[in-house]
């Protein structure tokens, strides 16, 4: 997979340049600032091919309900049961279920690689099959790895994929940081035409490098953000913080403020389906 | 069905081969035969009709109610280019019909809609309002493959009406391109307008994560003895939409795969009919396009229900209810419309000496069509078939009084008004045979017995009953 992923990266990188060298820099999606990461150092690869709980050398967990649905009123008790999450025949299962559970009406799972993977700048992808429903919330993200220091929003969020359940063909990439964050993220949405993503397996990822951000869905590529895309979304008030090391977050929350309680029609249990998750230097 | 269909097609195909025809009519297809495909034209109306019959429109039966005035285009207003279907829906009281409600069907054999995966359109109504019924694959023939989606909400713009196809893999051949039925119900009996334009079937990807459900997906039970019948109902058929909806439309049975876990005690036939032969347990379920359906039937049988005892009583002193021995004092009826029953009734032949079977019952009646004079009787037998080891059913015996008027309170469900009643469980009973259960009629019918008017059953839940008659002993 992923040598016939870069061949197409990089054709399509081939075609920009030719396009560009015409003059006609209108025919490509991104400007001539581009920077295409050159994916030949596969760092991290978590295939999931052992059966049982994720590998505990990269994956640690969330545990708990945190601080107010962790920050955002979500519903869920996370917990590192085999019921939430478990790796089995070659993917990664986290499951959200309906049940009382330490006071929540909801169980999930959030695994983090912090202190275990982190980095700075690549290609970060995960190839996965999304839950879908009114209040189902899948998110494969990132954190500044200093967040321990500095607290949310300052430490930055870089979110690869996220979704509403109750809006099955809609992605959304945003980053967080000081002065946009929240409701006022620089985000961006990405619409499957004629499709959705819990039906299929799709490949969600970033090439990240100084100063860029280039979102993909697939081979899409649906977004760059840069500082200069900060400094006018925040009329200069905004700072980039994305030019050092972050940690992998991969969770299903149920409810909260980005998408609403689920409601008499959602099914449970829902569970997101990871093929993979791949990290490449630059 | 299907084997007919086949048949029909392949004689199509034959007549095609000339003399090969007669040299192989004996066998099966040659694997050189492609069986004819029909055209997919996904389009049904834009400014026109697309490839229906001439009648275009075809109405539901004008004797049942139906309004044939009120359907034709518009070109004043349109979704997309210059015209549109305009659908009057009329008042209750008008002279022409009460509703509305027809078919389009496609002009040829029939398309292939295979390939899509829901009927979609644009709608826009007069005033917010809901029509009763919309759907496709009705075609005033078989209706094999019909679907309907209830109560689709009209706004005063135009707004995409998305109907999913059960499972598009059947529609090789459909005519059945539209179905609609809409009335006033909506509107608290005022007529309006609705607009249909761009109606299509498409393939749009977004119809996902099928719930196909029977019996409205709860499991339920029943007893039963050889011969009972039962029909699988509540078919239907849930997609998520791309809007985040989930849409569900009554499926017709040709979409469902259904089975009987135990043939030797129930089958089931394409059409979803079931029919108990033998004792024992079956699970009656049910897949759509290969995914499970939720809601089940469970099936216990007793087997071979046997005759009931012969009547020994003289004509003479009889008063008959329900018996094939005595000709009957008053007619009755057997599963009166009480708010909020329960209860399953079939008039069972069991081999010409007919019997009343009762299942899943709260409360029910046999409602004497007139009173009857019991002054001169003292008892109510009642043959009895429990259907389960557990069945207890209270027989109330109501007198009406003078008024002639069946009146219980609604919240004890005590005779009220001039009527009373005597009250008696029939419960213990031996599974597997029949007891005849002799009811004294005192207590508050000594002194009230001349208009007997009913007798109310309440619980259960499984029985049946035979020869039900007042006697002098």
């Amino acid at each position: 997979m992923k040598y016939i992923q870069m061949k197409t990266i990089q054709s399509m990188a081939l075609k920009c340049l030719m396009v560009i060298s015409l003059g006609l820099i209108s025919g490509c999606e991104t400007d001539e600032t581009q920077t295409v990461a050159t994916l030949t150092n596969l760092v991290l690869s978590e295939e999931f091919d052992t059966d049982g709980a994720p590998n505990s050398d990269v994956w640690s967990f969330d545990i708990g309900t945190g601080v107010d649905g962790w920050g955002n009123q979500e519903l869920q008790y996370y917990t590192d049961r085999l019921d939430n999450v478990r790796v089995e025949n070659g993917v990664l299962l986290i499951t959200a279920r309906e049940e009382s559970f330490e006071g929540s009406s909801y169980t999930s799972a959030r695994l983090i690689t912090q202190d275990k993977f982190e980095q700075q700048y690549g290609r970060f992808e995960a190839r996965i099959r999304l839950p879908f429903g009114q209040g189902i919330w899948p998110a494969f993200w990132l954190l500044g790895a200093d967040i321990d220091e500095n607290p949310w929003p300052g430490a930055g969020e870089i979110d690869i994929m996220e979704y509403r359940g109750q809006e099955p063909s809609i992605l959304v990439g945003s980053v967080h940081g000081p002065g946009y964050f929240g409701g006022d993220a620089i985000s961006k949405e990405y619409t499957l035409e004629n499709d959705r993503f819990d039906t299929g397996f799709h490949v969600f990822g970033i090439e990240w490098g100084p100063n860029f951000i280039n979102f993909y869905v697939d081979d899409v590529l649906y977004n760059q953000i840069t500082p200069e895309d900060v400094d006018e979304e925040t009329d200069g008030e905004g700072v980039w913080v994305f030019n050092k090391p972050f940690f992998i977050l991969v969770n299903v929350a149920v409810g909260g403020t980005f998408v609403g309680p689920p409601n008499a029609e959602t099914q449970f249990p829902q569970t997101m389906i990871v093929d993979y998750v791949r990290v490449y230097e630059n | 069905m299907k084997n007919n269909r086949y048949t029909y097609l392949g004689l199509i195909l034959l007549l095609g081969f000339g003399v090969v025809v007669f040299s192989s009519c004996e066998r099966d297809f040659s694997e050189d035969v492609e069986f004819a495909t029909f055209p997919v034209n996904p389009d049904i109306f834009t400014d026109a009709p697309v490839g229906l019959t001439d009648e275009f429109f075809q109405s539901f039966d004008p004797a049942t109610g139906a309004n044939t005035e009120g359907f034709g285009t518009d070109d004043n207003v349109a979704f997309e280019g210059s015209s549109s279907i305009r659908i009057d829906v009329p008042a209750p009281d008008d002279p022409d019909g009460s509703f509305i409600g027809g078919i389009f069907l496609d002009r040829g054999e029939g398309r292939n809609l295979t390939g899509f995966d829901a009927l979609t359109f644009y709608a826009k109504g007069s005033t917010t309002a809901t029509i009763g019924e919309v759907g496709f694959g009705t075609d005033f023939e078989e209706d094999e493959f019909a679907v309907i989606a209830q109560n689709i909400s009209l706004s005063t713009d135009w707004r995409k009406v998305i109907i999913p196809i059960p499972d598009p893999s059947k529609l090789i051949q459909e005519r059945g391109m539209f179905f609609f039925s809409a009335g006033s119900q909506s509107t608290n009996g005022f007529g309006y307008t609705f607009w249909i334009d761009e109606l299509r079937f498409e393939k749009l990807g977004t119809i996902a994560q099928p719930s196909p459900a029977i019996f409205s997906g709860q499991d339920l039970s029943s007893p039963a003895v050889n011969g009972i019948e039962f029909t699988i109902t509540g078919l239907t058929q849930t997609f998520n939409l791309a809007t985040g909806l989930n849409q569900t439309v009554f499926a017709a049975p040709g979409y469902f795969d259904f089975t009987s876990s135990d043939n030797s005690v129930a089958i089931v036939d394409e059409s979803g009919g079931i029919l108990v032969i033998g004792a024992g347990s079956t699970s009656i379920t049910a897949q759509l396009a290969n995914v499970g359906a939720s809601g089940s039937l469970e099936i216990t049988s007793n087997g071979v229900l046997p005759k009931a005892p012969l009547p020994m009583e003289l004509a003479a002193n009889v008063s008959s209810i329900f018996s094939n021995e005595y000709t009957n004092a008053v007619e009755s009826i057997f599963n009166p419309p009480f708010g909020g029953s329960t209860t399953g009734f079939q008039l069972f032949p069991n081999d010409d000496d007919e019997v009343l079977v009762y299942t899943n019952n709260n409360f029910t009646g046999v409602v004497f069509t007139n009173t009857l004079d019991g002054t001169d009787r003292t008892t109510l037998n009642i043959d009895v078939y429990p259907l389960d080891e557990s069945t207890a059913v209270e027989v109330q015996i109501r007198d009406v009084g003078p008024n002639q008027v069946l009146e219980t309170n609604v919240f004890t469900g005590l005779p009220d008004g001039d009527d009373a009643d005597r009250r008696f469980l029939v419960d213990g009973l031996t599974p597997g045979q029949w007891t005849s259960v002799e009811i004294p009629l005192d207590g508050d019918l000594a002194a009230q017995k001349n208009n007997l008017g009913a007798l109310i059953l309440a619980g259960g839940p499984n029985f049946i009953f035979d020869n039900i008659y007042f006697f002098t002993e």
